[in-house]
């Protein structure tokens, strides 16, 4: 492979993990989590920043992985859906979309749900329309977002005792 | 089927599906997840013109790019390839369609050249490397101007005109000359959109040059159909290919039609010495380049009425557009008369169906493929007739619907409808809506100059197709009838393993199928496993398997459920022999020791794994006359079909219909002309629920993908054939702050025709578009508006009434009163 393009070194935490890594300046950060980290979890399902399939956590803020470049990761604390479980213990927001139906073919779930962990860490109670706000950047073709509201209301509900 | 088999405890409940726990996880296994060693990149070059002759096509700067392992161009395939299987007669079938461009292209992003490298970066660069002269033709962009065959897509067949047959039944002139009323309405038009899947489509491709094998891991919707026109097009017989999914992202039927990108996908791997080749969709060719759903203009409708508003007849032209090549067409052109009646009573109907090919995306079968379009132009027939005779909607639904006593009901064409209770669902819905206290509000709005409409839609989900409808577009074809497969063994250590031939996008089968197979054997869902995803390896499909056409629930789970039986009768002949009592005095249920059969009298045991062990494991020990049990059942489930009548057009087409009906209350802005719902009610009839959890889903999911294609999402092209919603920030698929709550209803009226009881409903018939039309009509009729279109959005109706461009009922609607 040619060498044209000069790769540049990078640190990240990814998922609680330290990595080092040499990166092309042109590589998407979602690339990056899929191709060179094999955290496939993390989708693409559009190139235009609208559907979110690509979201995950950068220092606690949602981000679309599709419209950062992995460079602009550097230095930075990425969590992506591989990293919510604890100790094989699902988060209260995976239950929630579990127990509530909120997910027909799963495409669009990881993404969703980093959105409601960026809503939820900030409000604890949020709205109905606060969450419709949260996830406007998620497109789910499947679902119709009905039970993705009755699944955000109830992980906000069971993370609210915890 | 099954006296025994009344121990019901799964099927009906809304289980927790057995798929979440590897999708919430992020563990799911979708096809852009597979990595393969020596894995190359594949990407298109596409065209910038919808119709263009090619001049030239050079792909030496490309492939000397490093990094490049191969080009390959149209021309190139053609030399070595058949063209694709056409479904449809002559003319049409002599059309020459090749899975890339070879010396003319037809619609703007048609593929013309691939390159495969040995990364995703690299494939990208080398594309923009090739170059492509073209000189432009005329571009066709409607179907009513493409069938003045000015300008031909395709000069093999001489006519834009893919497909044009008669559906006449009763005695329509007699009906027109008795009429009371007789409304004309000059030409309605359904819009054309897609359902895009999250996520695009996917193609893994390895041509083995060892074996001459062709091994693909992808996302299409409906392999054992795809795998038809590859083998025929790449000269491999069919048992040499293989087909496997996994987690497809959806697909709505939308991913049924990548069988071209699975052929140049092969071609590649084939050329680059048999180095696996994937293909990733970018959501812009997606939207050019995969498949739309249908776009149908309904012209010189006539409705007969008596003198109480009920429709004696109907007269029309149908005009369907297909896009530049009918790849799964023109089987649309029959498949909408799966529902030719609608919901409704009257007999006598003459629809001349006409389809054309135009300079645009070809068409794929997108949710509630072809009926909805037809179901859509019946409502509106009947609302438009409604409003000009002052008859209130409900009323009028309820003069004309198919009547409850009726059922099974046969259509003017032979289709048998087997359930349904839709005056029964119109009162669910009205109480739940609050119908009274919208009515009364709408007279308050109405005071006031606002807008607000009430509407009714009613639809059908036929589920479970007769295949010989195929011979009524084309009476030399070799279907009829539907099957499906299913295999349900006891592994060697007792396992109880499903496998079915459907390829499942979120419908949650795996939980299904464990639930209908838990309850034959007595056990406990969590103790089947039901196999993920397609394998052509696998030997459970048949021609007809894959996840399309709402059938599952019919078609798949009968299949599981026969495996299921067949499985039983072994189980129960073994432990007979094991425990030596008689056949029917075993029982199946849990032991200690797991899953068990039990002597009801003695209380002897055996357990899955002993029983297992005596077949695969222990076989000395079996008599002979039990050699016969392999504790491998494969069931093949058969619809009860004739081939119907090709020249009548005439016979069942579909086994099930299930039934939607919902009410939207819906408000345009006066001043920004944005449409609003206020209310929305959702009311459903599949027959029995297998699972309820997963049918409120369908229906929630559903009905946000027509709420989105009525108010939202249209393919829009320019006059000259540029799509101007190539990306999801045009296209603007319908998001969480534009759906309303959906207040969900249901009746069950049992399907005599499946063995549960159950109906296919995962199409939902697009309700959501027909109650939205009516809703706006109701809404604008005062304003000398009738709606013309299935899309809706301010523009639209800011141009109908301010503009009085469109939509205006005074040129679109003729009532002749004769009483
Ligand atoms: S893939 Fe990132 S927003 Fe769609
Ligand atoms: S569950 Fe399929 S896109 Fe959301």
């Amino acid at each position: 492979m040619p060498d044209t393009i000069q790769s540049v070194a990078i640190k990240v935490n990814v998922n609680g993990k330290p990595r080092s890594l040499k990166v092309e300046p042109r590589m998407l950060l979602v690339e990056m989590l899929r191709e060179a980290l094999d955290l496939t979890g993390t989708h693409v399902g559009c190139d235009t920043t609208y559907c979110g399939a690509c979201t995950v956590l950068m220092n606690g803020a949602a981000v679309k992985s599709c419209t950062m470049f992995a460079v602009q990761a550097d230095g930075a604390e990425i969590t992506t859906v591989e990293g919510l479980e604890r100790d094989g213990q699902l988060h209260p927001i995976q239950k929630a979309f579990g127990d509530a139906y909120g997910l027909q073919c799963g495409y669009c779930t990881p993404g969703l749900m980093l959105s409601a962990h960026h809503l939820l860490s900030r409000n604890q109670q949020p709205s109905e329309k606060d969450i419709r706000k949260a996830i406007a950047g998620n497109t789910c073709r499947c679902t119709g977002y009905q039970n993705v509201l009755k699944a955000i209301q109830l992980a906000a509900q069971n993370m609210k005792g915890a | 089927m099954g006296s025994e088999d009344h121990n019901k405890n799964w099927v009906g409940k809304p289980l927790p599906r057995k798929e979440e726990n590897r999708l919430l996880r992020g563990r799911g296994k979708f096809a852009d997840d597979i990595k393969l060693r020596d894995l190359l990149y594949l990407r298109f070059v596409r065209s910038p013109y919808a119709h263009a002759k090619m001049v030239s096509l050079d792909t030496s700067a490309a492939e000397a790019l490093p990094g490049v392992v191969c080009a390959l161009t149209g021309a190139e395939i053609a030399l070595q390839t058949q063209p694709f299987i056409e479904i449809g007669p002559e003319p049409f079938a002599k059309i020459k369609d090749y899975p890339m461009a070879v010396s003319k292209v037809r619609y703007q992003g048609e593929p013309v050249a691939a390159v495969a490298a040995e990364s995703a970066a690299i494939a990208d660069d080398a594309a923009e490397l090739v170059q492509v002269e073209y000189e432009s033709l005329d571009p066709v962009v409607d179907a009513e101007q493409a069938l003045e065959d000015k300008s031909l897509l395709h000069d093999e067949a001489g006519t834009n005109r893919v497909w044009n047959g008669v559906f006449e039944y009763g005695d329509v002139e007699k009906a027109f000359k008795d009429a009371a009323y007789v409304v004309n309405i000059d030409r309605l038009h359904f819009h054309r959109f897609s359902s895009t899947p999250l996520e695009n489509n996917v193609v893994i491709a390895e041509w083995d040059p060892k074996d001459e094998r062709i091994y693909y891991s992808c996302n299409n919707s409906f392999p054992s159909f795809a795998i038809q026109f590859l083998a025929a097009h790449l000269n491999v017989h069919i048992d040499r290919i293989r087909v496997e999914t996994s987690d497809i992202g959806g697909s709505f039927g939308i991913k049924i039609t990548s069988y071209p990108q699975m052929a140049v996908c092969a071609l590649a791997s084939k050329k680059a010495g048999g180095r696996p080749v994937k293909w990733v969709e970018t959501r812009s060719e997606h939207m050019t380049s995969s498949a739309h759903g249908n776009e149908r203009t309904f012209r010189d409708t006539q409705v007969a009425l008596d003198k109480d508003g009920v429709i004696t007849a109907i007269a029309s032209r149908h005009i369907d557009d297909c896009g530049a090549y009918p790849r799964y067409e023109p089987l649309g052109c029959v498949i909408w008369s799966q529902v030719f009646p609608g919901v409704y009573r009257f007999k006598n109907a003459r629809i001349d169906f006409i389809q054309a090919v135009t300079n645009k995306c070809p068409v794929g079968p997108n949710r509630g493929y072809s009926r909805m379009q037809h179901l859509w132009f019946l409502e509106r027939v009947v609302d438009i007739c409604a409003h000009e005779l002052g008859i209130p909607s409900d009323e009028m639904r309820l003069r004309n619907y198919i009547r409850t006593e009726e059922f099974p009901y046969t259509t003017p064409n032979g289709c048998v409808y087997d359930s349904g209770n839709y005056p029964k669902m119109l009162d669910i819905a009205k109480r739940l809506i609050g119908w009274d206290e919208w009515k009364r509000k709408q007279i308050e709005a109405r005071k006031q100059g606002r807008l607000m409409g009430i509407g009714i839609g009613t639809t059908l989900d036929s589920g479970t197709n007769n295949f010989g409808q195929s011979q009524i577009v084309n009476p030399g074809l070799p279907y009829s009838g539907n099957s499906q497969g299913a295999n349900c063994k006891l592994d060697i250590y007792g396992e109880v393993v499903v496998a079915v031939g459907s390829c499942p996008q979120g419908q949650g089968h795996e939980t299904t199928a464990a639930q209908v197979v838990a309850d034959v054997l007595n056990i406990h869902p969590d103790l089947v496993t039901v196999r993920t995803g397609f394998d052509t390896e696998r030997n459970v499909h048949t021609g007809f398997s894959g996840t399309y056409a709402s059938q599952f629930a019919v078609s798949g789970l009968s299949a599981v459920h026969g495996a299921a039986q067949k499985l039983k009768t072994e189980m129960k002949q073994l432990g007979a022999f094991a425990l030596r009592v008689k056949e029917d005095e075993i029982e199946f249920g849990m032991g200690a020791q797991g899953p068990e059969l039990r002597a009801k009298n003695n209380g002897k045991c055996i357990n899955y794994w002993g029983l297992a062990n005596l077949v695969n494991a222990n076989s000395a020990a079996l008599p002979p006359e039990l050699y016969d049990v392999t504790l491998n059942c494969r069931y093949i489930w058969r619809a009860p079909f004739k081939v119907p009548d090709k020249q009548k057009k005439y016979g069942n087409l579909t086994l099930t219909y299930a039934s939607q009906l919902h009410i939207a209350v819906v408000e345009v802005d006066r001043e920004t002309f944005i449409p609003r719902i206020l209310d929305y009610v959702a009311v459903d009839d599949c027959g029995t629920v297998i699972n309820p959890a997963i049918v409120e889903g369908q229906v929630y999911g559903a009905t946000a993908h027509g709420i989105g294609a009525a108010l939202m999402e249209n393919c829009v092209y320019d006059a000259v054939g540029n799509m101007l919603t190539s990306t999801f920030s045009d296209y603007t698929p319908i998001t969480a702050v534009n759906m309303p709550i959906v207040k969900y209803g249901h009746i069950e009226t049992p399907s005599p025709h499946s063995y549960s009881g159950a109906k296919g409903m995962g199409e939902g018939g697009a309700a959501p578009i027909h109650t939205i039309s009516a809703a706006l009509q109701d809404a604008l009729f005062d304003n000398g508006i009738v709606i013309e279109d299935s899309f809706n959005n301010a523009d639209s109706l800011f141009r109908a009434l301010v503009g009085k461009e469109t939509s205006q009922a005074e040129t679109l609607v003729k009532v002749e009163r004769r009483v």
